[in-house]
């Protein structure tokens, strides 16, 4: 029988390995690298099957264990930063529990490629007192997801199953399995006070939970994504997650003795840690983000008393941020190994110094002529503006330079209150995107006009969630699974917060855009402007052609391509000109243009 | 080491297409009976910063990413990332460079660099090197297409594990009708550039 592999996407094999495993409630907010989980499963329109996107991350955990206790397998994901909004559920949640398994899928990203932060959540997990598991590769992901569901519904709580960058976004020939036969959920059970949580009962859950660490940690010595390699070697290498593919690549046809340790879990397996210490002189511990996998063989020397040399990131020799590489965990292994690090590397190109290539805005972004217009509107204004997470924080850059400050999601128009208390002579701007004010937004423009702030809420409405790839959220009036559903309206929500002033402006009309910042510079308390635009990635396709320079017209003055820092403009031959295969026609160029010469 | 084990690291602007080359390629490699293994840029970069994909072709493999010199084929799309990723490619390998520049953007216009003295040093660095004109592509099938261009010109040198026939499957399984059509046309014409 040949076995039909798949060509997937780690994240499409964490997707299909939870319908695979009997999933019925799949929810989650996106985020980068964690998003196509949960596309992938709505894009398998699966009887039985209910997907969401949540509003945000905290949203989707308590639908999500509203499912689990009603005996539902259910899927949360989301991205690590996406954890630290839902962490107040999830911390509860363990003590209370769960009937149905429920898995918190939670990428980390370490680089980071595209995070604010290095966050490690195997540590999240520690402290929590949760499971983890941790995929080193998406084959093992497809299965590991199943192993994730039937834990956390036999210890009864839930578990984390923690990706990174590398594993989500790597694709491999994956060998599809039958699917497993799924319990139906048999529903909510009242119990008296079993699913609600008081502190009377937090001792005794705490008592219990702490137990099922222990017996976790010695029958994770058994899991089979933990795995002991090699013996009679006085020198051992442990890792986990994707660096363990680099530890195997690395030592591939090599003729080296080394005894291996394969670490996908939290609680760390304490008996397989015994064995892999037993008979060793060194360690090196090759893994990511903080150094989970070191500290706990640090602890199990102390236990044993042995007299092995640990090497990592506490000792300094590995780097304590940043990703791995397969190069630089070679060097590391073989310089630990004592073996000869040269690659039949080329020599390095001489010093040609190569440009940078930052990313930009598209061509045809509507927040380039929003920023552009409030640029404008506040010169000689003193002002300061507050950013947020999405596409739009990219206006931070030059020539725009109209974002000045980035927190998390949510933050800007609460940063910009306090900003304001310091420096009330200050104009306080929080541009924020469509889909980030539904998730955390409404909060802080409510606090603005409870307390009285002084603000300008900029909504910048592309009508997607951009940076993670367009997904749709309430303002949009489509579901997950491309349902239409009611459309939540921004204006309608800032009206009922209670703001008191609410514009609504064609982004891409500059005379208008800064017409209407004048005037809300002119007014007190908390403003609103709507700046309503189509993000290019949705327009395109459907676009109204492209525009072009009149060079009889042009008088060469590059106030145009200075200025708006549109990819698809360029200077040449003394004239402005446009790429027209990259041009999106929106036409902000052409307003700028004081000679009529763009059209 | 690994002898049947093809690295193929693909480089470019983000917006040209390295997923969809690598995702084509990889089904190529499958059909013939290969376990395939790589890696994407996705997140912010894809808004037109630096992108590569890595494609492994063969069997054990283990890294997701391919390490400096030991691509055995590097598929350009742009001279500046060519020359950026010149360090992956193994001694003996091959570059197959578009040589049409994309200039990045920084402080109020384009941070120009000189196409031709970055071409130049790619052909002066690499073993094996071809240059596919940007100008061709675009004008026989638009440069929307340049990535499937590259992909026919490298399953016609011959340094990819499966034929230009293959490719030519991998592309119908994704795409049907014109969009099929106009993703082979480009899979010729950059087979063709190899020929003539
Ligand atoms: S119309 Fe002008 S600003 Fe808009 S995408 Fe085209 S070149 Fe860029
Ligand atoms: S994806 Fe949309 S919102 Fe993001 S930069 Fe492009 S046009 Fe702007």
């Amino acid at each position: 029988m040949t076995m039909r592999k798949k060509l997937l996407m780690g994240n499409e094999a964490i997707g299909l390995g939870a319908l695979r495993a009997g999933v019925s409630m799949v929810c989650g907010y996106p985020g980068t690298p964690s998003s196509e989980v949960l596309e992938t499963i709505a894009g398998e329109r699966a009887e039985g099957v209910y997907v969401e996107w949540s509003v945000n991350e905290k949203s989707a955990m308590e639908v999500g264990a509203g499912a689990a206790i009603a005996g539902a397998r259910a899927l949360v994901t989301m991205k690590q930063v996406g954890l630290n909004v839902a962490s107040d559920p999830l911390m509860s949640l363990n003590y209370v529990g769960v009937k149905g398994g429920m898995v918190v899928m939670t990428a980390d990203d370490p680089g980071p490629i595209s995070s604010q932060t290095e966050q490690d959540t195997r540590h999240f997990g520690r402290y929590a007192k949760l499971a983890v598991f941790d995929p080193s590769s998406p084959e093992e992901a497809y299965t590991m997801i199943a192993d994730a569901f039937e834990c956390s519904e036999k210890i009864g709580r839930p578990v984390l199953f923690r990706p990174t960058t590398r594993v989500c976004h790597s694709y491999a020939s994956v060998a599809m399995l039958d699917p497993m036969p799924r319990a139906t959920a048999e529903g909510f059970k009242k119990d008296g006070g079993r699913w609600v949580i008081f502190p009377r009962l937090a001792c005794a859950n705490h008592i219990k939970i702490e137990e099922g660490l222990t017996t976790l940690a010695d029958e994770f010595s058994d899991y089979r994504g933990n795995e002991l390699y090699g013996g009679g070697s006085r020198r051992g290498v442990a890792s986990g997650g994707v660096s363990w593919s680099y530890v195997r690549e690395a030592l591939s046809g090599s003729d080296t003795e080394c005894k291996l340790l394969k670490v996908a879990t939290v609680p760390f397996p304490a008996r397989l840690g015994e064995k892999f210490i037993e008979g060793l002189e060194s360690i090196l511990v090759v893994e990511e983000l903080d150094p989970v996998i070191e500290s706990e063989l640090i602890s199990l020397r102390g236990k044993l008393g042995a007299k092995v040399e640990i090497r990592g990131k506490l000792s300094g020799d590995m780097p304590n941020a940043g990703e791995n590489t397969p190069g630089d965990v070679r060097n590391a292994v073989f310089r630990f190994l004592g073996k000869d690090a040269k690659a039949a590397v080329r020599p390095s190109e001489s010093a040609l110094k190569l440009p940078a290539r930052p990313p930009v805005l598209c061509a045809g972004c509507p927040h380039r002529a929003s920023f552009y217009a409030v640029k404008e509107a506040t010169k000689g204004r003193k002002a300061v503006f507050s950013g947020d997470i999405g596409c739009y924080t990219l206006g931070n850059a030059m020539p725009l330079d109209m974002v000045d400050t980035c927190l998390c999601m949510g933050a800007g128009i609460t940063m910009a209150q306090g900003l304001h208390r310091v420096e009330p002579d200050t104009v306080n701007f929080a541009f924020i995107g469509d889909s980030t004010f539904f998730h955390t937004g409404i909060p802080g423009v409510l606090n603005a006009v409870y307390n009285g702030a002084d603000i300008i809420v900029s909504v910048l409405d592309n009508s997607t969630t951009a940076m993670t790839g367009g997904q749709p959220h309430p303002g949009t009036g489509v579901t997950a699974t491309g349902r239409v559903t009611r459309k939540a309206d921004i204006y309608g929500v800032l009206s009922a917060l209670g703001a008191d002033d609410i514009q609504r402006v064609d982004a891409f009309d500059l005379s208008a855009s800064k017409f209407a910042v004048k005037r809300a510079m002119s007014l007190p308390g908390v403003k609103a402007i709507i700046f309503s635009g189509e993000c290019a990635a949705l327009s395109r396709g459907k676009k109204n052609g492209s525009c072009s320079i009149d060079t009889d017209k042009c008088a060469g003055c590059a106030v145009c391509v200075k200025n708006l820092g549109c990819p698809a403009l360029a200077m040449e031959n003394g004239h402005a000109s446009i790429d027209e295969a990259a041009c999106a026609g929106c036409g902000v160029c052409g307003q700028l243009c004081g000679f009529g010469a763009i059209a | 080491m690994n002898a049947e084990l093809t690295n193929c690291l693909i480089v470019g602007v983000g917006g040209q297409g390295t997923i969809l080359a690598s995702r084509l390629m990889g089904g190529a490699a499958m059909s013939v009976g290969l376990d395939v293994r790589g890696s994407e840029t996705i997140g912010m970069a894809q808004r037109g910063g630096s992108v590569a994909s890595h494609v492994r072709m063969g069997r054990d493999i283990h890294s997701p990413m391919i390490s400096p010199g030991e691509a055995d084929v590097i598929l350009a799309f742009e001279p500046c990332e060519g020359l950026r990723a010149m360090a992956w490619l193994k001694i003996g390998g091959m570059i197959i460079v578009c040589d049409r520049a994309v200039q990045p953007f920084s402080s109020g216009g384009a941070v120009g660099y000189d196409a031709a003295e970055v071409m130049a040093r790619i052909v002066s660095a690499a073993d094996r090197v071809r240059v596919l004109s940007g100008e061709y592509i675009g004008e026989k099938c638009g440069m929307r297409h340049l990535n499937i261009a590259v992909l026919g010109a490298a399953a016609a040198c011959g340094v990819l594990p499966f034929s230009t026939a293959d490719m030519e499957m991998a592309i119908s399984g994704r795409f049907a009708g014109r969009i099929a059509d106009m993703n082979k046309n480009a899979l010729r014409t950059g087979a063709e550039m190899i020929k003539n």
